[in-house]
């Protein structure tokens, strides 16, 4: 298969950017995303140009390191997937393929389609965890919880903290994330003695970072590729406004 | 102000959401008062007359203009904060995201319509009775002829049966009926009222509380827009 990218490059934070265009040819269909661009990437390195940078770790869809907007979604066509997940056989021979890094005013550029996400960091230290000494892995009925409960703390504990709700959302809003990260912990026993002071930090805290506010779009939850759904946000305006009023 | 309702954007959203709520409650209050119209002009103007210049009602009318005032200066603050929350830097290709609704995305502008109708609603009718009554009138002039403060049939007749009248309202509706499908189940996600299994049922309200209240207003304004024209065969 053959492809035209349209890639951002920017050379750092404080540079202007603009799009460039490239070639690729011979690409399998079974080629991942982010195989065909180490494949770019060796050519222009064999061309003696600046290899395209971008965010990938494990490749295989859990640790949140890739990101990228392309052809205007995050992570690229298909549900419930990363950019590492997705290979080239969703796209048609012969196509056109925009990519960009993610564009929240709270994740700015670092080079190309890398970009800052400590923002996200810096929510989970404000209150995105357990603050007991939890030592060695307790017995597991050693505190009974309902099989519902922890399901739902599951689902959202599968957040990996990419960022495509805060990209893909036109408010730039981080709720899905910091919902995600409150609902895991607020569902358990064990989190629930802190459950009001981790809502009230992690809201101050997104917010103290310039995200912005959430308006119900549902955009973070379709492109969400843990499938994290909005009812999160829900527990967590609740969880927000009930220790708010009981202040 | 070291107010949540005011400094967080939860509580932002909050305020949106009831704010929101008590204006639908009313809406729906305006539309249920409308269709006394259709069917007796008597009815129709003792409730006018009721809701004239009487303490109640004045205290009822500032209450929701306050709303109204709140409502939009929250909807442009969080718009404001959203704008720069985005960046300056925006995609190139912008794709629909699968299950997002049109509305949930444009509700500023469907509420800047909505707030434009409002505006012309207030001056045809409000500026014609509960004014004229707060200015010491009873009657004002209405296309060349004097109407009394309390006759709202006849403002209705008079109103819509004029063709741009009727056209600018039901486009009014449409927008009104695009911002309640979104907002209304909306707010119960923003109190936190809502999950998996409410979602669907949520939406179902809204799209039918939205629609009940389109065909509600329009009813009025196609009925007397035919009555005015069609006199022959209605």
């Amino acid at each position: 298969m053959n492809f035209t990218l349209k890639i951002w490059r920017q050379k750092d934070a404080k540079s202007k950017g603009a799009f460039e265009t490239y070639k690729v040819t011979d690409i399998s269909a079974d080629t991942s995303f982010l195989e065909m661009l180490d494949i770019l990437n060796n050519n222009l390195v064999h061309e003696g140009k600046d290899p395209v940078a971008f965010d990938h770790d494990c490749r295989e869809g859990i640790c949140g390191m890739c990101s990228l907007h392309i052809n205007g979604l995050a992570h690229g066509p298909g549900q419930a997937a990363t950019t590492c997940q997705i290979y080239m056989r969703k796209f048609k021979d012969g196509d056109t393929i925009t990519i960009e890094p993610w564009r929240s005013a709270a994740f700015p550029v670092i080079k190309d389609l890398v970009v800052n996400r400590g923002a996200y960091d810096q929510i989970l230290q404000a209150g995105g965890y357990v603050s007991v000494r939890t030592n060695s892995v307790p017995d597991a009925n050693a505190i009974p919880i309902p099989k519902a409960d922890a399901d739902e703390s599951m689902d959202a504990a599968a957040c990996i903290g990419c960022g495509a709700c805060a990209a893909t959302c036109k408010n730039g809003s981080a709720m899905l994330f910091v919902a995600a990260r409150v609902s895991s912990l607020a569902k358990l026993p064990q989190g629930r003695v802190e459950g009001a002071r981790r809502a009230k930090a992690m809201v101050a805290k997104m917010d103290e970072l310039g995200f912005g506010n959430c308006t119900n779009t549902g955009a973070c939850q379709a492109e969400c590729p843990k499938g994290i759904s909005i009812a999160h946000i829900a527990r967590l305006n609740r969880e927000f406004l009930a220790a708010k009023l009981q202040d | 102000m070291n107010c949540f309702l005011y400094n967080s954007s939860v509580g932002k959203k909050l305020v949106m959401s009831i704010s929101g709520c008590a204006l639908v409650l009313f809406i729906l209050f305006h539309m249920s008062m409308n269709l006394a119209a259709i069917f007796s002009a008597e009815a129709y103007n003792m409730i006018c007359e009721l809701l004239g210049a009487n303490w109640y009602a004045l205290v009822g009318t500032a209450g929701l203009a306050a709303l109204v005032v709140v409502h939009f200066a929250y909807a442009l603050l969080l718009t404001i904060n959203n704008y720069r929350a985005r960046g300056k830097q925006r995609y190139a290709v912008e794709t629909k995201e699968p299950g997002v609704s049109w509305a949930s995305k444009n509700m500023l502008v469907l509420g800047v319509i909505v707030l434009g109708g409002l505006l012309l609603h207030l001056s045809h009718f409000w500026a014609k009775m509960q004014l004229v009554e707060i200015l010491g009138g009873h009657e004002s002039e209405v296309g060349g002829q004097m109407i009394a403060a309390t006759d709202g049939a006849a403002l209705i007749q008079y109103t819509f049966s004029q063709w741009y009248n009727v056209v600018l309202y039901l486009v009014w509706f449409a927008a009104l009926w695009f911002h309640l499908t979104h907002g209304v189940w909306s707010m119960f996600q923003t109190a936190g009222w809502a999950n998996d299994t409410w979602y669907p049922r949520l939406k179902c309200i809204a799209q039918l509380v939205s629609t009940i209240i389109f065909l509600g207003f329009a009813a009025v304004v196609v009925v007397f827009f035919v009555k005015a024209n069609c006199g022959c065969c209605c």
